[in-house]
């Protein structure tokens, strides 16, 4: 549906050259949720607006549903424009119309008849839930209300793509749910190919089939969003992810050296990521019975799921007799668990105290 | 004596709302274009356009830049060949005119400019033309900014209609002149004076409301 190659984006600005795009290379199937994560500055923003050509790329190809959206001329633009719905960080309604009249826009501008405006509005406005505030001003209505708007206006002329520039950055967590639930329903009856800017996790893991992680202007990785989350391999995913999944060593090791090799009174803490029907298995109980001697401490554990698929990271503690504690890591070597050997860590004495 | 001055303040000032009307329309055709030209050429804008933006720029600083008692006589054959003389009413109204494009311009250049950047993305995003955008985001957007903008422009028309009176035009300004003035007669300025400020406080009260009435925000 969308394909991005080596998109460059060069600004000239009063500072010199910002390079803001270096080489993107982007695939997007029919029918996706497609997330892309990443800092303030990382270029997402200009990335997005390369997709309809609100900035024009220095270089590369943007291909939308066929067509070279860099080889169109303005009126061609402003058709193929008509295909890709846009929501926006702020919104932007227009404050002096009304939401029937916000949502009726794109239609007007198309010249589309009365009637045919009301005929499309009005579904709209019971679709995302407004339908007894068709007629107040956006001024009156709240920010999850206005993006509600944002997103009635954007499907109004029957788009198969919709853009959504940190559509909920400037929402509390509960209207984000709630826009979040909006656009994947969207996205499910509508077969629209959604893509979703954000510096947010949590959305990506709420609604996004896939995600691209952008830092400094390139991709630093993509893939399934369950792969990148369970098995993120470059730096700033694992920052990205460590809001939602503290990597960090429990309170009470923090601090702490960590050695490589056993040392008097420490744990060897492993860190022991679970996927999909793994998450279910009696692993950790399995493995005390099986390797006698051995003690597992449990230091940390969250369970979550993408998409219905179970996952889970805890962070366990072995002590014991050398062989026992070897003996459980070969056990866990043979299950369907991903474990990262920490090292041996002493508790923190401080904070015992 | 009150019975004396009514007749001349009533004929003085139906002749400055005439002057001040006539004046405002004319300027308005011309100038609120011309404001949306400044804005919309200027630079990242929809019709972006440095070297047309410059140019129009400096004639609009250089006639602002002309006190209006220099440009009222200055641009005289100008006026003459429009109107066919350079006294009287009518005739005042061609430097009020051309006084109050520029002004009217840059007036409503900065409305425009009130108008976030994000609904101009948001209708090029819908494919909106650049004339839609005018007339259907910028001119709605910043529609009570500019009838608020506007009413300092009509404020100071009546300011220098009072001037164009004053060499001839009529009006309230060459009333309290002749009469006032050069007949030492400072009732008739006194009363004058009230008028005029009658005046602008209706036309601020009346701009205020209606600005208030458009502003949906």
């Amino acid at each position: 549906m969308i394909k991005l190659s080596n998109i460059e984006k060069i600004y000239d600005s009063p500072a010199g050259k910002v390079h803001a795009l270096k080489g993107i290379n982007l695939e997007i199937a029919k029918g996706e949720i497609y997330g892309i994560i990443g800092l303030s500055g990382a270029g997402k923003s200009t990335l997005v607006r390369c997709i309809n050509m609100l900035e024009r790329p220095t270089s590369g190809k943007v291909i939308v549903d066929g067509q070279d959206m860099t080889k169109l001329n303005d009126s061609e633009l402003r058709n193929a424009r008509k295909n890709i719905g846009m929501i926006f960080q702020h919104f932007n309604l227009l404050s002096s119309a009304t939401v029937y009249e916000n949502i009726a826009f794109p239609l007007k501008l198309s010249n589309v008849s009365k009637d045919k405006i009301a005929k499309k509005v009005n579904p709209l406005l019971e679709l995302v839930g407004l339908k007894d505030k068709a007629n107040q001003y956006p001024a009156q209505l709240s920010g999850g209300q206005k993006q509600r708007v944002g997103i009635a206006r954007a499907l109004a002329s029957n788009p198969k793509i919709l853009l959504c520039d940190e559509a909920t950055s400037a929402l509390d967590p509960q209207t984000t749910k709630s826009i979040l639930d909006l656009i994947y329903t969207i996205n499910k009856n509508l077969s629209l190919t959604v893509i979703v800017i954000t510096h947010e996790m949590q959305v990506i893991k709420e609604i996004c089939d896939k995600v691209a992680v952008i830092s400094n202007g390139v991709i630093a990785e993509s893939g399934k969003v369950l792969d990148v989350f369970t098995n993120p391999q470059h730096e700033i995913t694992k920052e990205f992810i460590s809001v939602l999944l503290s990597n960090e060593l429990p309170a009470a090791f923090r601090g702490s050296k960590i050695s490589q090799t056993k040392t008097e009174g420490s744990l060897l803490l492993l860190r022991l990521n679970f996927l999909g029907e793994s998450a279910d298995d009696p692993v950790l109980a399995q493995m005390i019975r099986t390797c006698h001697g051995v003690e597992c401490t449990m230091l940390f554990g969250n369970l979550d799921e993408i998409h219905g698929v179970p996952f889970g990271r805890f962070i366990i503690g072995l002590s014991g007799s050398e062989n026992a504690v070897q003996s459980a890591l070969e056990f866990l070597g043979g299950k369907d668990v991903r474990v990262e050997v920490i090292g041996y860590v002493r508790r923190n004495s401080a904070a015992l105290d | 004596m009150f019975a004396e001055i009514l007749p001349l303040l009533t004929k003085a000032l139906g002749e400055t709302i005439y002057m001040v009307v006539i004046s405002m329309a004319i300027a308005s055709i011309i100038g609120v274009p011309l404001g949306v030209l400044l804005y919309t050429t200027d630079k990242g804008q929809i019709l972006e356009s440095p070297a047309l933006n410059k140019i129009v720029g400096s004639i609009v600083n250089a006639i602002r830049s002309i006190p209006f008692i220099i440009l009222m006589v200055a641009i005289i054959p100008f006026t003459r060949l429009l109107v066919g003389s350079a006294i009287g009413t009518t005739a005042a109204i061609v430097p009020l005119v051309v006084a109050s494009i520029p002004f009217i311009g840059r007036q409503v250049e900065t409305s425009l400019k009130e108008v976030p950047a994000g609904l101009i993305e948001a209708a090029l995003s819908m494919g909106a033309t650049p004339m839609q955008i005018i007339s259907k985001v910028l001119l709605p957007e910043a529609m009570p900014s500019i009838v608020a903008q506007l009413t300092t422009v009509i404020i100071a028309l009546v300011g220098e209609s009072a001037m164009a009176g004053a060499i001839g035009g009529g009006g309230l300004g060459d009333l309290a002149i002749r009469y006032g003035y050069q007949r030492f007669r400072p009732e008739v300025m006194i009363a004058t004076v009230v008028v005029l400020i009658v005046l602008v406080q209706l036309v601020q009260f009346l701009g205020n409301t209606l600005a208030k009435r458009l502003n949906k925000k």
